[in-house]
């Protein structure tokens, strides 16, 4: 049950999967046609070829109804719930003359009430799907028809259709990307509501239909693609383009997928390949499994029993009546004789115990599913309304996908929680920097008056508006023009990889591949130190107002293992420095010595600034003279063209000139966490709710971010940290882990575990043993985990910290025991480097081991498979995609919103859930039993005891309201007091409130109040008389007075269960009551039983019975002896053995009494303090945990330097041309003209045709070979034109190339690119089979950096002086990973042509 | 659902702040406390009491009188005939002495008395058409299926009333005859109207009404039930009001009994001549029966009961005992609650964090 909101637009690609999950409906037909389907075959525009193979046509279908099929189709699903055929069954035997002991009506009723309500709202859900399908259907695209763009229906594009799309259009077919606006036919997309990563990605469209350009050329495009049928793998495609007599091959990097959003590019011409219920997201949606709550099991469960429990009592009021039968029936027979299929007692008892399983069926009533629905309803909507999870910043309020899972809400007992953008907001800001021993950005007082937010406008127009800094000392100190501060910012400005966009002049746009560079550049730029652009040559700023081009001479890109990144740069003095940035840990060895003072200043700092939790950085600068550069870069070249050990020999390069470095300083930067982060842990924490954080990030900064959302705290006894990279190794740090654990809880036990020490001692010496790696089996058994019981009993403040490759290993199967109790045995957990699923295996893990509810919460497309697999998935709204938030089941946008929808909404729905089950079970008992007792008196004849409009409305009129309002409003402390005291949680973890000895309860007391309610009617009304002398031993009356004495006493009972008295309570409680006498009377009157007197037997019975002081005495004294237990158990339980929400209620009493006149405003109170608690807590005092947190990937230096991730829009390009008219131009020009050997890049030097950048790391050619494609291979080239180059293929290319220009000395380990030029029109284009770059380098991050780019170059004159002044740029790049050992399979590799600008 | 409307600005989804929609609606939370609940338990032990006491001297001053005649004086003779079917016809009747020997004051009733008789059969009770009762036409020529098998007699006649119910009426008769001790001997004069029900009488049972017909006329092409001797519109030929379905022992029978023993109305003592003015005097009594309705088939009894009124009805001693014993447990359930807390929960003790 979705609660359906206003879908903003742009979500809706992806809304229609998350709706369809429950059903196969009318496209699973479709579908199945097309399993049949093992090519397809699509020609381009050629649609009657096309139809004869009979695609999917573009229309989506995600409605299951139209209004024909609606009723049966709906009933037909409806039936296929087992309560309903329940229901039917019952209502077929109800049929059956001889059993029906019931009105057919008594549950066609209720049952056809059921029925309509879920067929309201499932028809009201369909509108809306009808309706959002409509709307997907009938946006528009540009399609390609006979050679002109017309708009067409989304419904009406067909497969082989050739469509156009634009910037920022959704993609609405499943598409080959044939050209796009941009060179090379790259296209960007963002595939955030595919999978929701966030990060743009690169498409190529196949090189010889990259020039197919413009409309006319397309129209006449006859190609024809064969390739793999319709699948749900969202990156992978395998197929073969045919033209011209040719066959290309295509992959995913080829492919623009439904849901995409089209980004940075003007205009891209796709062919649709598949289409709507083809695509592959819609072939992906549909999975999503339906959870179920433990209550819900446990119902069931409990519901199975009372059926059980049903057949019994029909067996024995069966046996009673054969019995009864036999002995009394058959003399009885002359009055009564037996009916006619009847001719013993044996059949009489068949046919009465299917009478009484009719009559007795309300024990299972089936208002109770509906009930319990409508009740999660509620809780959901207040969910929904809860103004204080509204977050007034992004406009979101929390809301409850998922109807059915709010009472597990509160019995979770582990949260699993992503980081980034979790617990923090992924913003960094720069916070306070160290610049020559001197402290800034420190806030003096903080209670004092805001400190005042610095305006850079004045002094700097280029400032960034939104940055944020208090301390003016800094500001002064730029202004008065300090060096080393102007050093310290002109090394922010200058070393990193960000990427700017400058739309307007000033308007600058910043992408930084990790928040913290951008915040480092945005500060530096706020400071005066503006950086403007970049080419992969040069770097523009605007150094406190004058521009100023430096020439990058390298980059010195990051790796996991250097920890630090540096850029080498010639000033236009000509002056070469290298600025280095880095984890102090590496950098401050890396200094001159001479300043020991200042190191010693700086580190001070930096210890305060990771005290606080500040993400550290440190900054230092050298000189370099030109000999030293000229030594360095050689010798790096020939680092970088070794094809063994390359990595290393780069890393040995890049140290040997990071050496004798000057401090410049420091800078701190904040990963600012969310709002109320601590604060929600620690209240989570004393709610005994364990918190693990599961994050792709690293070791450092998680451990940094657990410290500062205190998490971990350095009161703790011990941090584990498990970062084996082995099986024996993950092995013994576990079971160290355990052996400190359970010495050190000995330790403070006073030793009173013999057993433990045995068990310790035990292990202690096995380890010893298996720590040699020999151990094997021996290891395997003294390693087996200590029972979890005795695990549990550890105190103690520990904390673990698993590394991501060690996880791997604990989750192996006979690890995971092992992992599980030694991670339950913490009090916080950290697993960093964690993959997607890993994620979800972890969470698997507890819920397999633990049986405990779980809870995961992310914000991105990466937590979807935890969010999947725990209980509860919760999503955070509104940051990175919309992924989880989709696959969530609860979602709002602040992870703080997480203890008050637990605390209060879980507890709450938890508690209600529970107090409605046991008061709904004891009512239907009470209700029903008494039937049992008459069977006794009536022979066994399956005669009820009540009117049958009476059984008919118990359950849905007399008795629902109160019941439900108790469900949906019922509080027994307020929400302020169970978030004050976050004990109060424990009952549901526990599971106390609604178990199976509660449920025994309940029935006894049902069946208690059954007896009560028909013996003392039967024993006084049997003897009673009216004061006319008319005897009340007749039927009716004391159907009459049992009736109303029943609704008596449940409405009592649920005035007692009833904790808070609304005036919806009331009105519900008083309102039952009356509607009972009201319609009791109506069905007596006169009036109803003139029309149907063989309907209304009853007529005049509860005149005359409720006018009788007897019946009421009677209906009093089974009041009374009803209540008076339960009364007088309940105030000893209370008296005796307090809860502790009794105690926080008695003392709310106490309180309230003593100061009456208590304000009302509660929750305005704890919002404003929410709100005001600052995002960061100071942790002054603490253990040293300098991180170097850049979250940082590396490869990004190389992206830079081949300019590929460049994206030079006209503008940027013409301003960048008119105001350096400077060498990068002319160097491509020169280039052009004399191309050189892309291995000599000096500048100014005599090879021209390679920027000076190529110097840089990332240059320099790939070592690694890759098996060629083949069909690229055998691609042949004709007749290269003079001016272009064909590189060399790799000696294992195996194709038949052409000899590759001599030039192309970089070529030679070009490897796998295959290069191949177009002579005649066609404009010269590399033949890509391009490895994503992202895939390879930007998205995996654990890869080890092994890439190279390798320059090449490539003219056409042919083209040059269309339009537009031309650039050319040559680079091949190619981009390697490899994971571990193994090298990638080497897909990508190849060279793509400059840029060609169309200036519009 | 999904018709959320949006306002504009950034607090556009912003919840209402209602206090229904936050939950804070203003609330009465009681809580048992020791205030509230042991005055409550004093409250109803002291209620209980004072009503059972009241109902028991109440209960004491009726008087009541049980005969069974099932086989009891010469009434043996009359059982012994009925058990033999070919016997139905004959009429038999039998005389019970009974003494009574404090005088019954005030208005007096007489009961006949079933016992094994059960009335409460789903079937049985089922096996009635009140369409037919309330005098529809349609019903008493075509009388419901619920009735079978004795909606038509083996000629095919529609049976009215039909159904088991009115087939199985009982059908005794009693005059009750005071022997006074002067030797005077006279008949006790009973009442046999107004023993039923107000609705009964005047809307459930109504003779089906034809212009200008007599009610045999009406009944016309109907059968009596089987085991009666006379047709539904020979009841009382002389009175119309008391004739057909509106007669009162009809009614009173129809009324079927929850349990299977049960007595029903038969009538109420005339007290407007002497010496009956004030209830029954003390002395001898003799009931004359006119013996027809077989209960040895189905190991039944039956009986005449003569009981006195209060208020609540005749005399049941269960009530007030039961109240008495009630109003018992709940002073010891409350002694022992005040104790309790008196020992461990007072001052809430327990109640502390």
């Amino acid at each position: 049950m979705t609660v359906l909101k206003e879908i903003p637009e742009k979500w809706f690609p992806i809304i229609l999967p998350q709706q369809r999950k429950k059903h196969k409906g009318l496209d699973g037909g479709k579908s199945k046609k097309n399993r049949a389907e093992e090519e397809r075959r699509v020609r381009a525009n050629d649609r009657e070829y096309n139809e004869k193979f009979q695609y999917a046509s573009n229309c989506i279908m995600t409605s299951k109804y139209n209004v024909i099929t609606f009723l049966p189709v709906n009933l037909f699903e409806q039936f296929q719930e087992v309560a309903n055929t329940y229901f039917l069954f019952l209502l077929i035997l109800q049929l059956i003359p001889q059993i029906s002991s019931l009105s057919w009506f008594t549950t066609i009723v209720p049952l056809a009430l059921v029925l309509s309500i879920t067929a309201v709202k499932d028809a009201t859900d369909d509108y809306f799907r009808h309706k959002s399908d409509n709307q997907v259907n009938n946006r528009q695209s540009q399609v390609l028809i006979r050679g002109s763009l017309q708009h067409e229906k989304w419904m009406n594009v067909r497969v082989g259709d050739i469509i156009k799309l634009e910037n920022n259009q959704f993609v609405s077919a499943d598409l080959l990307l044939l050209s796009s606006s941009e060179p090379h036919g790259l296209c960007y997309i963002e595939t955030a509501e595919l999978d929701g990563e966030t990060n743009m990605k690169v498409r190529q469209s196949v090189s010889v239909t990259c020039e197919l350009g413009d409309p006319n050329n397309l129209a006449s495009f006859d190609g024809e693609v064969v390739c793999e049928p319709p699948n749900n793998k969202l990156d992978r495609f395998c197929g073969t383009l045919h033209w011209r007599g040719r066959r290309y091959g295509l992959t995913n990097q080829n492919m623009l997928l439904r849901g995409c959003v089209l980004r940075n590019t003007e205009a891209c011409y796709g062919l649709v390949i598949f289409a709507g219920p083809d695509t592959k997201l819609m072939q992906n949606s549909g999975r999503t499994k339906f959870k179920r709550t433990s209550i819900d099991r446990l119902m069931n469960t409990l519901v199975l029993w009372i059926f059980g429990f049903l057949v019994c009592m029909g067996v024995i009021l069966a046996v009673g009546n054969a019995v009864w039968e036999g002995e009394v029936g058959s003399l009885f027979q002359s009055y009564l004789p037996w009916e006619p299929p009847v001719d013993n007692f044996l059949f009489s008892a068949f046919l009465s115990f299917w009478s009484y399983v009719i009559i007795l069926n309300t024990v299972v009533p089936i208002s109770l599913y509906v009930s319990v629905e409508v009740i999660r309803l509620g809780h959901s909507y207040f969910i929904n309304w809860d103004q204080q999870m509204f977050c007034a910043q992004c406009n979101t309020a929390a809301e409850a996908r998922t109807t059915t899972l709010n009472e597990e809400l509160g019995q979770v007992e582990y949260i699993f929680s992503d980081k980034t953008g979790t617990l923090t907001q992924n913003i960094m800001t720069f916070n306070k920097c160290s610049i020559n021993g001197k402290t800034y950005g420190e806030v003096t007082e903080p209670l004092g008056p805001q400190p005042k937010r610095l305006d850079f406008t004045p002094f700097n127009p280029l400032a960034d508006p939104s940055f944020c800094f208090y301390d003016d000392a800094l500001l002064e100190s730029v202004k008065v023009g300090e060096s080393l501060t102007h050093e310290f910012f002109r090394l922010l400005s200058l070393c990193h990889t960000v990427m700017s966009e400058e739309k307007s002049e000033g308007e600058l746009l910043y992408k930084a591949q990790s928040p913290d560079e951008g915040a480092l550049v945005t500060a530096a730029r706020s400071f005066g130190f503006v950086f403007r652009s970049r080419t992969p040559g040069t770097i523009t700023t605007t150094e406190m107002g004058r521009p100023v081009t430096y020439t990058l001479l390298a980059i010195l890109d990051f790796n996991n293992i250097r920890k630090r990144m540096s850029v080498i740069v010639r000033n236009p003095e000509g002056r070469i420095r290298l600025y280095c940035k880095g984890a102090d840990t590496v950098l401050l060895e890396r200094l001159q010595p001479c300043n020991q003072e200042l190191i010693n200043i700086t580190s001070d700092h930096l210890n305060e600034y990771a005290a606080d939790g500040l993400r550290t950085l440190a900054l230092a600068y050298r000189d370099l003279s030109e000999d030293q550069w000229e030594a360095w870069s050689e010798s790096h070249r020939c680092a970088d063209k070794a094809t063994d050990c390359r990595e290393d020999r780069l890393a040995a390069a890049y140290e040997h000139i990071e050496q004798d470095m000057m401090l410049l300083g420091a800078t701190a930067i904040e990963d600012k966490l969310q709002e109320g982060v601590p604060e929600t842990i620690a209240v989570l924490s004393l709610a005994n709710i364990k918190i693990w954080v599961l994050t792709g990030d690293k070791q450092e900064t998680a451990v940094n971010i657990g410290y500062s959302c205190k998490m971990l705290t350095d009161d703790m006894t011990e941090v584990f940290i498990i970062s084996g990279h082995t099986v024996q190794s993950v092995r013994q740090e576990l079971r160290r882990a355990r052996e400190r654990m359970i010495a050190v809880s000995r330790g403070r036990d006073g030793g009173k575990e013999g057993w433990g020490e045995a068990r310790c001692a035990d292990n202690g010496c096995k380890g010893g043993q298996g720590g040699d790696a020999g151990g094997g089996e021996k290891q395997l058994q003294c390693s087996a985990p200590p029972p979890s019981s005795f695990m549990d009993s550890i105190s103690g403040e520990f904390a673990l910290v698993v590394n991501g490759h060690s996880l791997a290993h604990a989750l192996e199967a006979d690890m995971e025991a092992e992992f599980v109790s030694t991670a339950c045995a913490c009090k916080a957990v950290i697993c960093c480097r964690v993959t997607p699923l890993q994620k979800a295996q972890v969470v698997e893990l507890i819920k397999k081991h633990r049986n405990a509810v779980t809870l995961a919460i992310g914000d991105g497309a990466n937590d979807v498979s935890m969010i999947k697999s725990a209980h509860i998935g919760v999503g955070i709204s509104g940051q990175e995609g919309i992924q989880a938030v989709l696959a969530s089941d609860y979602s709002f946008a602040q992870f703080r919103f997480l203890q008050r929808l637990l605390l209060v909404h879980g507890r709450w729905s938890y508690l209600r859930m529970c107090r409605f089950l046991c008061y709904f079970f004891y009512k239907n008992f009470a209700f029903t039993m008494v039937h049992f007792w008459f069977g006794f008196f009536c022979g066994f004849s399956a005669q009820t005891v009540y009117d049958q409009y009476f059984i008919t409305l118990y359950n849905i009129v007399f008795t629902s309201l109160p019941v439900l309002a108790m469900g949906i409003f019922d509080q027994d402390v307020p929400d302020r007091r169970s978030l004050e005291y976050p004990k109060l949680y424990e009952p549901g973890q526990l599971n106390l409130l609604f178990n199976k000895r509660q449920f025994f309860i309940c029935i006894a007391q049902g069946i208690y109040t059954s007896v009560v309610l028909f013996f003392v009617p039967c024993i006084i009304l049997s003897d009673a008389t009216q004061s006319t002398g008319v005897p009340l031993a007749d039927y009716q009356t004391f159907a009459v007075a049992t009736a109303t004495a029943l609704v008596i006493v449940v409405s009592v009972q649920i005035a007692l269960d009833t904790g808070f008295w609304t005036v919806f309570n009331h009105v519900f409680v008083w309102g039952s009551l009356g509607s009972y006498f009201t319609i009791m009377f109506a069905l007596h009157s006169q009036s109803l039983f003139g029309i149907f007197p063989n309907q209304f037997h009853f007529v005049g019975s509860a005149q005359s019975t409720l006018l009788q002081p007897v019946v009421w005495l009677t209906i009093a004294l089974a009041t009374a002896i009803c209540v008076v237990p339960v009364l007088a158990v309940r105030f000893l339980k209370l008296d005796l053995k307090p809860q502790l929400s009794d105690t926080v209620r008695h003392t709310q009493l106490v309180r309230q009494k003593k100061r009456k006149p208590a304000g009302c405003g509660v929750g305005g109170a704890w919002r404003g303090t929410g709100s005001a608690s600052e995002g960061r807590l100071g942790a002054r005092g603490g253990s040293r945990r300098s991180g170097y947190a850049f979250a940082h990937q590396e490869g990004f230096g190389e992206l830079i330097t081949s300019g590929k991730n460049m994206r030079l829009s006209s503008l940027a390009l013409a301003t960048f041309a008119s105001r350096h008219s400077s060498s990068w131009i002319d160097t491509l020009r020169r280039k052009k003209q004399g191309p050189g050997p892309p291995s000599a890049p000096e500048e100014g030097g005599p090879a021209p045709s390679v920027p000076p950048l190529s110097n840089s790391s990332s240059v320099l050619g790939g070592s690694q070979d890759a098996p060629l494609e083949e069909e690229a291979a055998r691609n042949t080239q004709p007749d290269p034109a003079p001016s272009q180059i064909a590189p060399a293929p790799a000696s294992d290319s195996g194709g038949a190339a052409p000899a590759g220009s001599a030039q192309e000395a970089g070529a030679g380990p070009l490897g796998a690119a295959t290069a191949r030029c177009h002579g005649g029109d066609a404009p010269g284009g590399w033949m890509l089979t391009l490895g994503s770059v992202q895939v390879s380098c930007l998205y995996m991050e654990p890869c080890d950096r092994s890439s190279a780019l390798t320059p090449a170059s490539s003219s056409l004159p042919q083209e040059e002086g269309r339009r537009g002044p031309h650039r050319r740029g040559h680079r091949v790049g190619r981009t390697l990973c490899r994971h571990g050992n193994h090298p990638a399979k080497l897909k990508a590799g190849g060279s793509y042509q400059a840029d060609t600008t169309h200036t519009k | 659902m999904g018709k959320a409307k949006v306002k504009p600005g950034p607090l556009g989804r912003r919840p209402d702040n209602s206090a229904f929609k936050q939950q804070r609606l203003p609330a009465w939370s009681p809580m048992l406390t020791a205030n509230s609940v042991l005055p409550f338990f004093y409250v109803m032990a002291v209620i209980c009491m004072v009503l059972g006491v009241w109902l028991l001297l109440t209960v004491q001053s009726t008087q009541e009188i049980k005969v069974d005649y099932t086989d009891a004086g010469t009434c043996n003779v009359c059982l012994e005939m009925r058990k033999n079917v070919s016997n139905a016809a004959k009429s038999c009747s039998c005389t019970v002495r009974f003494e009574i020997q404090k005088a019954f004051k005030g208005d007096v009733f007489f009961y006949y008395g079933l016992r094994n008789f059960h009335q409460n059969l789903r079937r049985y009770m089922d096996s009635r058409d009140d369409g037919q009762l309330v005098g529809k036409k349609a019903n008493l020529k075509n009388p419901s299926s619920y009735c079978e098998p004795f909606s038509k007699d083996p000629s095919g006649l529609p049976v009215a009333p039909c159904g088991a119910v009115a087939n199985s009426m009982f059908n005794d008769s009693f005059s009750l005859t005071y022997h006074g001790s002067s030797g005077l001997t006279a008949a006790v004069p009973l009442l046999r109207r107004g023993i039923t029900w107000y609705t009964d009488k005047n809307i459930k049972f109504h003779n089906p009404k034809i212009d200008n017909l007599t009610l045999p006329q009406v009944f016309e092409g109907t059968a009596k039930p089987l085991y009666w001797q006379r047709p539904v519109y020979q009841f009382e030929p002389l009175d119309p009001n008391n004739n057909g379905f509106i007669n009162d022992d009809l009614i009173v029978w129809m009324r079927e009994a929850a349990f299977p023993n049960f007595k029903k109305l038969y009538g109420i003592l005339n007290r407007t001549n002497k010496p009956f003015k004030n209830g029954l005097p003390a002395g001898n009594y003799s009931v004359e029966i006119s013996y027809n309705f077989p209960v040895q088939y189905f190991q039944g009894r039956k009986g005449v009961v003569l009981t006195t009124l209060t208020w609540f009805g005749g005399q049941n001693y269960f009530l007030p005992i039961a109240y008495l014993v009630t109003s018992g447990l709940i002073l010891l359930v409350a002694v022992v609650l005040t104790v309790v807390w008196w020992k461990f929960g007072k001052n809430g003790n327990n109640m502390q964090e």
